[in-house]
């Protein structure tokens, strides 16, 4: 045990959950049929919600652009079916809010194919250039935050990067959709990459894969084209070595200062998911309209890794996969950062990385009992904060001392404190509640 | 000799240090009319920023220097403000009560939810999990943090669990406002008693499978209004409280009670032509 740890790259702190990757990993991606009814949200990143660009009873085609960027902070929308829009209307979002959404009804005979759209040329094409190509394909990132893409490797003016981080560790549990695309379209990551060293500047590349994906590892590595300045690295099997925080430290020792981002310290970091829909799409000028997602977990029959179209409903979703007797919770993401749902009529959208079912005898309510200061939380921490201190802060309400003395902002929400918590404290809860109620009162100040 | 060395120079360092201190005291005296302190007193020290200012002393400040007048304070009683103006002799000045409204009739017993919330029983974390578990996305979700944050104790949970406003004892502090994740609450002048108790967006009946007195976006409260008072966005009326809004009429026709009257002793007044609610217990959750 020791000496394994000495010889992979590691953060400090954090926890082990049980992987539960065995279900899915080895299973190929398989393409998902298409919902009767689709449902494309115009808000799917961070950021401002798409411009719809098709009116109501428009025929569409696969892949023809639904919705234009409404600014920086925007990416576009693609059709992902051939067909004809219903209407633009409210529909139920991951966040509980109801969200503007095209409802796309897909052609029962079509071909569905993709059209070839104005290819962005990785020899000819200008770092300025490549970014339009991917906020135009809609990209985001894939790992789950659905960042944009092209904000994040805008790089700030004052900064140089010298390492572009290829993020394959996926260290949620159940989740295997990196894991496969990793083995099945190592063509498309090698493109993906040499796109984003020209955008970036960067000299070299890193794939980060945790040590669970050691075979994969393997073979990217002895799949590596001669001329791509890249690598692959084994990183210990750890929650959460995906962060990027804690994948820069894992891999090059160097500390994003707190507040700062990762070009601070001359890194960008991208999702292995994102690298390679970028190596798939820019070349043929098209947009994202599908993603690769595991359906997992003890309430699921059919599991597996799917390339299913964006915009297909949940509950159809389910259905074809087969949910089991006594399915209590649905979880987008996975169990450790995902998020529980109360309905099952929202659509897949371009963050979600998988969706698993659990039942009763996963999810039993636990009783909460009062914080004894066991430190299990602090050994946890990633970023060295004190949740336990945080935990009683935010019970008493003092959310400006939570943010001022003990670094609330900085917590990324991985949930390893809640997890180890012996008295069952919500302490990952209370804190995205409390970022939220500083977040909006030094707003309004 | 020791003994006198050090008396004399303990002696010395405190004649010294006293010197320095009436002579800081002259040089740094700041002239504070005496009448801040005696107004201060007599205002309600419940420090809530309903008036505006930061707590009690800076309005107290503001009363004394002139630049506004005690009726400004909505949570000193009628007595307490007479006796301000009286001490420094001043108008009470126009008191316009404001008062929080919330925006949502959906207790348990006429809303659904669509699934069971399990963790921290706080309203703003619960909104965190996908919304929390009623059916509603606008709706009030029940777990009080607006009683919890209420200095003035006029926030009450019913037994439905929707928050009521004692309006006699609200004073307008804006801090369920602020807490509340659905944004339901808002401050309005004491007369703004024609109101609109929804804020579901959706349209139609499809809003009534989650919540039995949303509204339904039927028009008919701006049909009956005198024209121009209430106007439709987004599937609600919004109400112009410009325009003269003293009047029951608009709620009379109302099916399904979202536009409501409200009644400092009756609470809120649902119109004649409404859905009586009969039910008291909570519904039962919404089938997925």
């Amino acid at each position: 045990m020791l000496r394994a740890r000495r010889q992979e790259r590691c953060f400090a702190h954090g926890i082990h959950p049980p992987e539960a990757k065995d279900d899915t990993r080895d299973l190929p991606i398989k393409q998902f049929p298409f919902a009767p009814v689709m449902i494309v949200p115009l808000l799917q990143h961070i950021g401002k919600p798409a411009l719809p660009v098709v009116r109501e009873g428009q025929e569409v085609a696969r892949g023809q652009v639904l919705a234009e960027p409404d600014g920086f902070m925007s990416v576009a929308m693609h059709a992902p079916a051939s067909g004809v829009i219903q209407r633009i209307a409210l529909a139920p979002g991951i966040s509980g809010k109801m969200t503007p959404a095209i409802f796309l009804q897909p052609f029962a005979g079509s071909s569905q194919e993709v059209g070839e759209g104005v290819p962005c040329e990785l020899a000819s094409a200008t770092p300025a250039e490549i970014l339009l190509a991917i906020q135009q394909a809609g990209i985001v990132g894939l790992g789950g935050a659905a960042f944009p893409t092209h904000v994040k490797l805008k790089v700030p003016a004052d900064s140089r990067i010298d390492t572009l981080v290829i993020n394959g560790v996926e260290c949620e549990p159940y989740l295997t959709t990196d894991h496969r695309v990793m083995i099945e379209q190592q063509a498309d990551i090698f493109i993906g990459i040499r796109y984003l060293l020209k955008v970036t500047g960067a000299e070299r590349a890193i794939i980060g894969v945790e040590a669970n994906k050691r075979d994969v590892g393997a073979a990217l590595q002895s799949a590596l084209p001669a001329d791509l300045p890249a690598s692959v690295e084994i990183v210990a099997v750890k929650y959460p070595q995906g962060a990027e925080k804690m994948l820069i430290r894992a891999l090059l020792d160097r500390e994003v200062p707190s507040g700062g981002l990762p070009s601070d310290v001359s890194v960008v970091t991208v999702n292995v998911a994102t690298t390679a829909e970028i190596g798939r799409l820019l070349p043929h000028g098209r947009g994202i309209q599908e993603r690769v997602i595991t359906i997992g977990g003890p309430g699921i029959r059919k599991k597996g890794n799917y390339r299913i179209p964006i915009g297909t409903p949940l509950r159809f979703a389910l259905e074809y996969a087969g949910m089991a007797e006594r399915v209590s919770r649905v979880f987008l993401g996975g169990p450790m950062m995902g998020q529980a749902l109360s309905s099952l009529d929202i659509p897949i959208t371009k963050g979600t990385s998988g969706f698993i079912a659990f039942t009763d005898a996963q999810t039993a309510p636990q009783p909460e009992y009062p914080c004894i200061h066991c430190a299990y939380c602090v050994d946890a921490c990633p970023l060295f904060l004190n949740p336990s201190q945080l935990g009683l802060l935010s019970k008493a309400g003092e959310y400006e001392r939570m943010a001022d003395e003990y670094h609330l902002m900085d917590c990324f929400e991985c949930g390893a404190c809640s997890y180890v918590c012996p008295a069952h404290i919500p302490l990952v809860q209370r804190f995205r509640a409390a970022k939220g109620l500083v977040r909006k009162r030094r707003g309004s100040a | 000799m020791v003994v006198l060395t050090a008396v004399a120079t303990i002696g010395g360092l405190t004649f010294l240090l006293a010197s320095l201190l009436i002579l800081a005291n002259r040089r740094l005296h700041v002239e504070e009319d005496l009448r801040i302190d005696v107004v201060e007193e007599m205002l309600p020290h419940a420090n809530c920023g309903a008036c505006g200012y930061p707590g009690c002393r800076p309005f107290a400040e503001a009363l004394v220097g002139g630049s506004e007048a005690p009726g400004k304070c909505s949570v000193s009683s009628p007595e307490g403000l007479e006796e301000i103006a009286a001490y420094l002799g001043v108008a009470i000045g126009e008191q316009v009560r404001i008062i929080a409204r919330l925006a949502c009739a959906g207790g348990s017993n006429v809303a659904r939810n669509r699934a069971h919330y399990v963790g921290a029983q706080s309203c703003v974390a619960a909104s965190l999990v996908a919304g929390g578990g009623k059916s509603c996305a606008w709706g009030c979700l029940g777990y009080g943090d607006c009683e919890r944050v209420c200095d003035f104790d006029a926030i009450h949970m019913d037994s439905h669990g929707l928050p009521v406003v004692d309006s006699a004892l609200c004073t307008g502090c804006g801090d369920c406002v602020d807490i509340c994740p659905k944004d339901l609450f808002s401050l309005h002048p004491e007369d703004h008693r024609l109101w609109v108790a929804c804020k579901n967006l959706e349209q139609g009946d499809v809003v009534l499978a989650s919540c039995e007195v949303a509204c339904t976006a039927c028009e008919r409260c701006v049909l009956d209004a005198p024209a121009g008072l209430i106007s439709m966005r987004d599937n609600l009326p919004v109400i112009d409280y410009n325009r003269a809004h003293d009047t029951r009429v608009p709620i009379e026709r109302c099916p399904t009670g979202a536009i409501v009257w409200i009644d400092d002793t009756a609470g809120s007044v649902r119109g004649a032509a409404s859905k009586k609610i009969v039910r008291h217990s909570a519904l039962p959750l919404a089938p997925s």
